[in-house]
């Protein structure tokens, strides 16, 4: 349309007919504008987080390593704790596709199997995070006031906490379990979650539909559960997405320290741990497989994040 | 058209383009003005007319790579702008053209303090010594208003208040003895009262300095007090141009007269404002002929085919409107009895 | 200024109040003596009898706590379990040299780095380089430096015979553990900068900048990057822990003879006295580095300051 002004024949002021001038009736002059669709908030995000083809692989990629988790180490024909002392290290083949390892056990088994301690970490780790910062912030976002100013001075003093070193030292204290790391990443990886989630309904709580809410005498309770929860969701989604690999990487890393899920169960940081020491050996497919699905797993979250980050954020999307 | 020497600027069909997602945004479509010495000329129209794309476009600050002067000439001083260099733009930005953005809570940078922002510019461009600048800044803030000027040079922008900063920027404008200010939109952003007092600023800086300005707004209030001619801008083309005198007891665009009757005055019976019905076109794909032509009290079957051309009213008063064509005689008559 | 440092000072003491109490009520939530057994490792009556001196265990807890305490601000720790003839700051004082220079060469390369990556994917943003650099940092993000150390091993150390694989004895030693721990948080860093200045780039003050005929270099120099650095700042503390602990992992791949890898030696031989030691030296540390991040962001944004002082 923007370019038929050239194309049509050219109309000048000196060879416009005499019968274009009279008065238009109103109705006839008004065309008809162009409306754009109005889409609601969840569709627009959606038809923006699915032109964006990294993070649809990534979303993708989850999806495919979730089912794996699940299905994998039932339908594989070995078993991940049996061990077979004829087997010991073999590499890649037909029938070993990622090798096996020093006690005989079936490296792809147990890939999938240590995906799903791995993913479960992570999510469970990133859904009490969500419950107690969700709960926490609301709370403190919503009263206000010196409730606000006391909730938050110690969630100042917890964020001042080094993170991994209160988790150390819960394991050191609490013994290795898959128990004790959920508990140990959660007791302060909340505070971020409640940040986000107190920032949002501070600056909700003034809206005017909150206060529409307000003078129809709703409860505060159904306030925050109805009017403000469903609009902080965007950042909320995209944090757990931050904190999901977050999650996994820190229990790798205490798997690497021998903090880890305790053998005959393995995650990948364990996987990788022990494999650290076949690599010298000569056994790559030890350390190879478990590192290349924790850094794809990280790899996917990431560019998912990134990509649900441009969706949700009604600022940065056109 | 002749160039006559006492024209500073001169403008001339000056097309703006705008890439955006969906297509091209025609900002500003053919726009024509000039500004003599000393004058200030108003350009008045609602927000997303085009007045501020204009703006930049004389500044040379077209935001690159999405926007584009497609067409036109700029003229300072005889130079014509948009055929020089970047680096050689830079030589006429900020010392003899300069600008006075909308907000002066964002035009400041926040974490220099005022002195650095008020003497980089002069610093960088006249290359006379900090020393030098530095009393020339303090002299530019005793124009403007604020007293004690070393204390604060040494202040950061958020210790002061709006209307004392929107006095810094202007400093900052003048510092280097600019032959044209461009004002954006210079108190939009500020209380009733501190825009009396900026405006009376600008009133005086005039008076003592002899710049010239360009005053775009789209308050009339702002139009009656400051300028001497006014250009009108609907949809990316100037509509009506002439001295206030003209726009505002002889306004002949129906646009113009519709922004008349649009102001709240308070010597009035309320029932006299008027508010413009719908809204402007969609300047992706702009209407073939008239743009006002949809909103138009008067529309004519010839509006909605051909863009009218700028036609005189009288002496240097002009009109984009088909009312004015000869062949519409007969209904101007019609019109003016309405 | 002063109120401003002496309140956060305070607000320093109260964290590492509070990391100390921490230790001690999960040092004592261990039924029983927390020296009698040991991980299934049994002592020696003298050893006991030397450990449970040292912290009191005969007397009751109030007073336990209060000796811990004071144990803490002198920063006694008495002999490790595992080597009865070194004390916990012994050991600190021959690690921490080898992890300190780690550490802040490290932090320097990330920050460095991390920065021009940032930088000039910002300002040819969409471009092959802003490609390139983010691909980059999405990878250095992904890729744990457990991963990379071994990697970087393989390749330079094993294959190429280029680098040397282990310890710390010089410039070529010290290449391969700085590249390893330096990586992601470089990835972050750049990621941040490239968002916080394409943010910048957008605003009023950078046009009022160029209005001013400033050349695009001084505009991004003086008026952008000071802005856009602010973010960085405030996730440096963060960034400093996470090197830190990554010392932990990267001192222990490269037999790297530092604090960190007296720490991991510790916590697999539970050797509760070091474990404590290093953990509130290196909370101290933290604590102190996010201490001196928070100095920084009040020299660099005039705003926070005031605004903590007027309170």
């Amino acid at each position: 349309m923007a370019g038929s002004n050239g194309v049509q024949e050219k109309r000048t002021a000196q060879n416009v007919p005499e019968e274009w001038f009279h008065l238009l009736n109103r109705e006839s002059a008004i065309q008809q504008s162009l409306v754009r669709p109005s889409i609601s908030y969840w569709r627009g995000a959606w038809i923006q987080l699915k032109s964006n083809k990294l993070a649809m692989l990534g979303m993708i990629f989850l999806i495919l390593l979730g089912v794996a988790a699940l299905v994998g180490p039932i339908v594989s024909p070995y078993s991940v704790t049996a061990q077979h002392l004829t087997l010991q290290n073999l590499a890649p083949s037909a029938s070993h596709w990622f090798g096996t390892d020093e006690l005989g056990r079936d490296v792809f088994t147990r890939t999938w199997y240590g995906a799903r301690i791995s993913l479960f970490v992570g999510v469970v780790a990133a859904l009490v995070d969500l419950l107690i910062g969700v709960a926490y912030g609301g709370i403190s976002g919503y009263i206000g006031g010196k409730t606000d100013l006391v909730m938050m001075r110690i969630i100042e003093i917890l964020y001042g906490l080094p993170y991994l070193l209160v988790v150390i030292l819960l394991m050191v204290v609490m013994g290795p379990s898959l128990l004790t790391i959920i508990i140990a990443l959660t007791v302060t990886g909340w505070t971020g979650m409640a940040r986000i989630v107190r920032g949002q309904v501070l600056q909700l709580k003034n809206y005017e539909f909150v206060t529409a809410s307000k003078s129809f005498g709703s409860r505060p309770w159904r306030i925050v559960l109805k009017d403000l929860v469903p609009n902080t969701m965007g950042p909320i989604i995209v944090q757990m997405t931050l904190t999901v690999p977050s999650a996994i990487f820190s229990e790798a890393f205490l798997s690497f320290l021998g903090l880890g899920v305790q053998a005959p169960f393995a995650s990948w940081g364990v996987m990788a741990n022990d494999g650290l020491a076949a690599l010298l050996a000569g056994y790559w497919w030890r350390l190879f497989f478990p590192a290349l699905f924790i850094s794809l797993t990280m790899f996917a979250f990431n560019i998912l994040g990134d990509g649900l980050q441009d969706a949700l954020d009604p600022k940065l999307r056109r | 058209m002749s160039r006559s020497p006492d024209k500073l600027l001169e403008v001339e069909n000056l097309h703006v383009s705008f890439r955006a997602q969906g297509g091209e945004v025609h900002a500003v479509r053919g726009v024509a003005f000039d500004v003599a010495q000393g004058e200030t000329l108003a350009i008045v129209g609602e927000s997303g007319c085009g007045k501020s794309v204009t703006s930049l476009a004389v500044m040379g600050l077209i935001p690159r790579p999405h926007g584009k002067i497609v067409a036109g000439s700029i003229r300072f001083k005889g130079t014509e702008l948009t055929a020089l260099s970047a680096k050689k733009m830079r030589r006429i930005q900020g010392t003899d053209l300069s600008m006075i953005f909308q907000d002066p809570m964002t035009a400041l940078n926040p974490t220099l303090t005022i002195g650095s922002q008020l003497t980089e510019g002069i610093v960088y461009q006249k290359k006379i010594s900090r020393a030098a600048a530095y009393q020339r800044a303090i002299d530019m803030l005793e124009m403007v208003g604020l007293s004690n000027g070393a204390q604060r040079m040494k202040q950061y922008p958020h210790q002061f208040s709006g209307g004392m900063r929107q006095r810094i920027v202007i400093a900052m404008a003048l510092i280097c003895r600019p032959s044209l200010i461009i004002a954006d939109e210079p108190t939009t952003a500020l209380d009733v009262t501190i825009q009396a007092q900026i405006l009376e600023l600008f009133d005086q800086i005039q008076k003592e300095t002899g710049v010239s300005m360009i005053m775009i707004t789209h308050d009339l209030g702002v139009v009656a007090k400051t300028a001497d001619r006014v250009a009108v801008m609907y949809a990316g083309k100037i509509v009506e141009m002439g001295s206030k005198r003209d726009i505002f007891y002889h306004a002949s665009h129906p646009y113009t007269q519709a922004l008349l009757n649009a102001i709240v005055r308070l010597d009035l019976p309320s029932d006299t404002l008027k508010p413009i019905e719908g809204a402007p076109p969609d300047l992706f794909a702009p209407p073939e002929g008239c743009s006002f032509c949809e909103r138009c009290p008067f529309a004519m079957e010839v509006c909605r085919h051909v863009q009218p051309p700028a036609t005189t009213v009288d002496g240097h008063h002009t009109a984009a409107c088909w009312l004015l064509d000869k062949r519409a005689d007969g209904i101007r008559q019609k019109v003016e009895n309405y | 200024m002063l109120r401003f440092v002496l309140r956060r000072f305070l607000a320093m003491i109260l964290t590492l109040w509070v990391i100390a109490t921490l230790t001690f009520l999960l040092m004592h939530a261990i039924p029983g003596s927390p020296f009698n057994n040991l991980n299934g490792k049994v002592l020696s009556d003298a050893a006991v009898k030397n450990l449970e001196s040292h912290y009191h265990i005969d007397q009751p807890l109030p007073i336990q706590y209060l000796i811990y305490l004071k144990s803490i601000a002198t920063f006694t720790y008495g002999p490790s379990i595992k080597q009865p003839s070194q004390t916990v700051n012994d050991l600190l004082g021959r690690g921490f040299p080898v992890s300190f220079e780690l550490g802040l060469w490290s932090l320097i390369v990330a920050v460095l780095s991390g920065i021009i990556l940032g930088l000039f994917a910002a300002l040819k943003h969409n471009g092959l380089i802003d490609y390139v650099a983010m691909t980059l940092a999405v990878f250095g993000i992904s890729i744990p430096n457990f991963v990379l150390a071994t990697l970087l091993i393989q390749e330079f150390a094993v294959n190429l015979h280029v680098l040397p694989a282990g310890t710390w004895q010089g410039v070529s030693y010290m290449i391969m553990p700085i590249i390893a721990l330096a990586t992601g948080p470089m990835a972050i860093i750049a990621r941040l900068i490239r968002s916080s200045m394409l943010e910048v780039l957008t605003q009023d003050y950078i046009r009022t900048a160029q209005a001013k005929g400033l050349s695009p270099f001084i505009i991004v120099m003086k008026h952008a990057l000071k802005n856009a650095l602010l973010p960085v700042v405030t996730v440096l503390g963060t960034l400093a822990a996470s090197i830190l602990t990554g010392t932990f992992v990267i001192e222990k791949i490269f037999a790297i003879p530092g604090m960190g890898k007296y720490f991991v030696d510790s916590i697999n031989s539970r050797d509760y006295p070091v474990i404590m030691g290093t953990t509130m030296f290196y909370s101290a540390l933290l604590i102190f580095m996010l201490f001196l991040v928070d100095l920084a962001y009040g020299w660099l944004d005039p705003r926070i300051k005031l605004n903590k002082e007027g309170k």
